[in-house]
Order: structure tokens, then C-alpha cells, then sequence
């Protein structure tokens, strides 16, 4: 039993980790808050007042606003079903028997770890490049017109990109969850008739869907997120910008400090619904 | 019962995977096949695999005109930093709710990885704002604190599975025989912690490695990491694919072999918990 001396200590000690991420919580959230009800462009008059909710209207009705919410959805959507289908795939392959698995899993999983500025450009410039690029090469080794990928096809492009990097992070959770299932469930079904395919469909997936689940709710949050991808890449042009990039354009490029804290809400907004998804399955766990 | 497998069928499995593994892992070792090649053979066509003049100029090149060290030293401070100080700040916290949950202890947790979840786009101009009132734009300090705070969630979740896993009648045979709580942290708790310490550190070294929303616009000379100066290649300029990759796998190697030692933890800390 712990005394009350300890509980205090306790109390004590998760202090500094709670007052630290109170404040990084509350400060800039509040000054968004407060951004996002006023006039405030620091290079034409600075804080012009107050002006109610026009930000959040004029965020809304701004020509850009449907595009980035479709180039955003786009991406989240190609990004998750490709790690997702794909993962379940290669996480049923890795966890076949087979001559150096070990290898096999680091060579898969490897692209996480590339930072993703890296990333994007090497894609961006070795691969789809139009004159030199790999993907170049090939098309016209097969006598096809090579892609100018970035401007052609830029959403596409970009999704390829970040799947690179995510389906990594998705087989490897879905991996682990694979080696959790019970193989003698497997084997009864088999010794019963049950095909591979409905043995898939009955066992394995109903075993992973939690960890789908996971995987699902946390790379929508990090995708909705990204950034240096498309930074390095597009630069937001050709149709690929995104709800984050938007924002990041209107606040630090334009200086529209008003608008863009409005549209920062709106992302906040959109993000906790997720999360909230997110938080309950976690929860969940923590009771058991 | 293992079930038998045929060789026939291992060999399959072994070559499917390889040829995947293989095609996933492409871009990375031409990446670095690339980084030590002439310009002129890294744009050839038909591209070459292996047999091509090796050279070492591009990291010469790279070294020369970017000042690459201090790129290095500042990823460095700012992924080392921050993740020390969010260790130093995490692991008492850990240990509390670990050790003495109390009946708020799941909503603290579950309110910390909330805050994980606040879009950084959202609160930009604010740590913008803040940044050049106090002048630590493009600072090193200011990067490691925000660094810290954006992984303390996950580093004080990473530590509270771990200890959660150490028994808790340890502490208590521990308490019985006379040790103070000072004792009882540092003789006891300590040596079975390190391990979860130990990978915890790992992750969230690369994830602050790696992270390139705040390194990119909150610094611009001085505090500039490695996610800035490849971020520097952006714009294309004549031949350059050479150096690109030289410069890229000067940034990505260290990580890389960080990485394959943490695929475990990986999965414990990204998920938090659960999956397992």
C-alpha cells in the first residue's frame, strides 16, 4: 500500500512533466484563440481589432479552402489504404518461415527511419525526375514517354512518397500483432477444409482489426500533419496543398496571422475528432 | 505441433520477401550507390548498378561548401538535448503513476497523449510569436525545449509501460526491509528501469532526429539541423544528384543503424501500448 507519504511524493514528482505540457498546451492554443478573432497582419498595421468570426467565414469561403480539404483527404485516404493493404500483406509474408527473416524485416522497415526531408527529395529528384530519373530510365527501356511525375500526376506522386515511408511503421505493427495470433487456431481450421483465403477472411483479419484500427487512427493524425513532404516537393503548387500547408502559407508566408489562426483551429478541430477515436481504444487498454 | 513446412515452400516464401524487401529497400541503397559516384555516372543511361568508378569527391564537395559539421553538431544538441531533458522530466512522472496510481492517473495520461495530438500547424504563429519575442529564433535552446515537449508524451508513456511491467512486490519487500524512498529509486527501481530507459531514449532520439516541421521553420543559419540542410537541395541546380545523395546518406546513415536496433520499441512506443 502506498503511504501518504509516497502519494505526495508522487504528486511531487508528475509535477514538472504536467505543468510543462499544461503550459505548451494552453499558451499557444489561447494566442491561436485569440489570433483567430482579430485583424492581426503584422506587415500591414499589425492588430487591426477585433473582427468576430469573419476569420473562420472567410477561411472557409476562400477558393483555396475545398481544394486543400480534397488534396488533404486524398492523401490521408492513398496514404492509409496502400500502408494498410499492402501491410496486412507483407506482415502475413514476413511471418512465413523463410531464409533470413531477420534481413528481410530491416530492409522493410528502413524507410521509416529516413528523415523526411530526405526522403522527398531523393524521390523528388533521383526517381522522378523526368530526363534522369530512374523511374525515367524504365519507361523509356519499355519505349514509353517518360512522366513528369511532379507536375503530371503531383498528387499521386506525393502519396507514393509518404506511403514509401508509413508502410513500413504499418507492417511492423501489423506484424507484431500477427505473431500474437494463436497458430493452432490456424492449423484446426485447416485440418477442417477451411481454405487459405476464408481462413484469412474468418482468422487473421478478425485477429489484426484492432491493430488496423490503431494503425489507422495514428497515421491519420501524423498525416494530416505532414509537411516537409510537400515543402521540398511541390512547394503547395499543382493542386497538392494540403489543410496543414494552407495554414502554414496564410501564417508565414502571407502573414495573415488572423486568417491563418482561424484555419489552425479548424485543423486543431479536425485532429481531436481522430483523436478522440484514438484516445478511447487506448484507454480501453489501460484498464486491463 | 509446429507445422511441417516443405522446402518448396520456405524457398518460395524466402524469395517473394526478398524481392519485396529488396524493391522497399531500393531507394535508400541507391541513394547511397549513388553518393559515390561522378555526376556524370549518376545520370547515365542505362544506369549502373555497381560497376561504375567509385569516388569519395561528393563528400568532399558536400563537406566543403555546407559546413556539414555544424548541420551535424546541431542535430546533435537538438535530438540529444531534448531527448535527455525529456527523460530527466518524464521518468519521475513515470514512476509515480506507475508505482502510486491514483485515481486520476489514467485521465493524466490519456490528457498527455492529447497533446500529442494538437496539430503543429495550429499553434505556429504563436511559437513563432513567442520565439522572436523572447530572441531564440533560430536558437538551439528553443529547439530542444520544443523538441522535448512535443515528445514528452511519448517518452513519459514509453516509461510508464515499462515500469508498469516491474513487479511491484520488488518495492515493497524493498520498502519492508527499511529502504527510503531515495534508496528504493536508486538501488532498486534504477537497474530494473534501465533497459526501458535505454530504449526510450532510442526512439525518441530519432523521432526528434527526424523531425521537420519546427527544425525547418524555426531556424534559419544558426540552429539549422540536418533536416535544414537537405532541405538546402531543394532547388535543382545542374548536375547534382551525386551530392544530393552524399549529402543525404550523411543524414540518414547514423539514424539507419540507430533504427535497426529499435523495431521493438518502435511498436511500444508509437502505439502506446497497444499493441504489444
Amino acid at each position: 500500500m502506498a503511504t501518504q507519504h509516497s502519494r505526495s511524493a508522487a504528486r511531487i514528482m508528475m509535477a514538472p512533466a504536467v505543468f510543462f505540457l499544461l503550459v505548451w498546451m494552453l499558451v499557444p492554443l489561447c494566442m491561436t484563440l485569440w489570433f483567430s478573432v482579430r485583424d492581426f497582419r503584422p506587415l500591414r498595421g499589425g492588430d487591426n481589432g477585433f473582427v468576430g468570426l469573419e476569420n473562420f467565414v472567410r477561411f472557409v469561403s476562400s477558393s483555396a479552402f475545398w481544394p486543400a480539404i480534397l488534396t488533404t483527404l486524398m492523401i490521408v485516404g492513398g496514404v492509409l489504404l496502400i500502408s494498410i493493404v499492402f501491410g496486412v500483406l507483407l506482415a502475413i509474408l514476413l511471418d512465413k518461415p523463410m531464409w533470413g527473416q531477420g534481413i528481410v524485416r530491416i530492409l522493410v522497415i528502413a524507410p521509416f527511419f529516413v528523415m523526411p526531408t530526405v526522403s522527398a527529395l531523393v524521390w523528388k529528384n533521383m526517381f522522378m525526375d523526368s530526363v534522369n530519373g530512374v523511374f525515367a530510365h524504365l519507361w523509356r527501356f519499355f519505349g514509353a514517354d517518360p512522366v513528369v511525375w511532379l507536375s503530371e500526376v503531383p498528387t499521386f506522386s506525393i502519396v507514393m512518397i509518404v506511403s514509401w515511408q508509413w508502410l513500413p511503421f504499418a507492417t511492423l505493427i501489423l506484424l507484431t500483432a500477427i505473431q500474437s495470433l494463436d497458430s493452432e487456431q490456424l492449423e484446426a481450421a485447416e485440418m477442417d477444409g477451411a481454405s487459405p483465403l476464408s481462413r484469412f477472411f474468418y482468422i487473421t483479419l478478425p485477429h489484426l482489426s484492432r491493430a488496423i484500427t490503431i494503425v489507422v487512427l495514428i497515421q491519420t493524425i501524423f498525416l494530416l500533419a505532414i509537411f516537409a513532404e510537400i515543402f521540398v516537393t511541390t512547394g503547395g503548387a499543382f493542386g497538392t496543398r494540403t489543410l496543414t500547408y494552407l495554414i502554414f502559407q496564410r501564417v508565414l508566408e502571407s502573414q495573415n496571422v488572423g486568417l491563418g489562426s482561424a484555419g489552425g483551429v479548424y485543423a486543431i478541430i479536425l485532429a481531436n475528432i481522430v483523436a478522440l477515436f484514438l484516445m478511447r481504444i487506448v484507454g480501453k487498454n489501460l484498464d486491463k | 505441433m509446429a507445422r511441417a513446412v516443405t522446402t518448396q515452400r520456405k524457398a518460395l516464401n524466402t524469395a517473394v520477401a526478398w524481392i519485396i524487401g529488396l524493391l522497399i529497400f531500393f531507394p535508400i541503397l541507391w541513394t547511397i550507390l549513388t553518393s559515390f559516384k561522378t555526376e556524370a555516372d549518376a545520370i547515365a543511361n542505362p544506369p549502373v548498378l555497381f560497376a561504375f568508378d567509385w569516388t569519395l569527391e561528393n563528400y568532399a564537395e558536400v563537406m566543403e561548401r555546407s559546413n556539414y559539421g555544424r548541420f551535424l553538431s546541431n542535430s546533435i544538441i537538438i535530438a540529444g538535448g531534448s531527448t535527455i531533458l525529456g527523460i530527466i522530466i518524464a521518468v519521475p512522472a513515470a514512476w509515480s503513476m506507475a508505482f502510486v496510481p491514483s485515481k486520476r492517473t489514467k485521465d493524466i495520461l490519456l490528457w498527455m497523449l492529447s497533446t500529442k495530438m494538437l496539430p503543429a500547424v495550429g499553434v505556429l504563429y504563436p511559437i513563432y510569436l513567442l520565439c522572436i519575442q523572447l530572441g531564440v529564433l533560430d536558437n538551439r535552446f528553443a529547439l530542444v525545449v520544443i523538441l522535448m515537449l512535443i515528445n514528452l508524451p511519448i517518452i513519459v508513456w514509453m516509461l510508464y509501460t515499462y515500469f508498469k511491467e516491474i513487479p511491484g512486490e520488488i518495492l515493497e519487500a524493498a520498502r519492508m526491509d527499511g529502504a527510503s524512498l531515495k534508496e528504493e529509486i536508486l538501488y532498486v527501481l534504477t537497474p530494473m528501469a534501465v533497459p526501458g530507459i535505454a530504449s526510450t531514449l532510442l526512439l525518441n532520439f530519432i523521432l526528434a532526429w527526424n523531425e521537420a516541421f519546427w527544425t525547418l521553420n524555426l531556424t534559419s543559419v544558426d540552429a539549422a539541423p540536418l533536416t535544414a540542410f537537405i532541405a538546402s537541395y531543394s532547388s535543382p541546380e545542374g548536375l547534382f544528384f551525386a551530392k544530393l545523395s552524399a549529402a543525404s546518406t550523411m543524414a540518414i546513415a547514423p539514424i539507419l543503424i540507430l533504427g535497426w536496433f529499435s523495431q521493438k520499441q518502435l511498436v511500444r512506443g508509437l502505439t502506446f501500448g497497444a499493441v504489444k
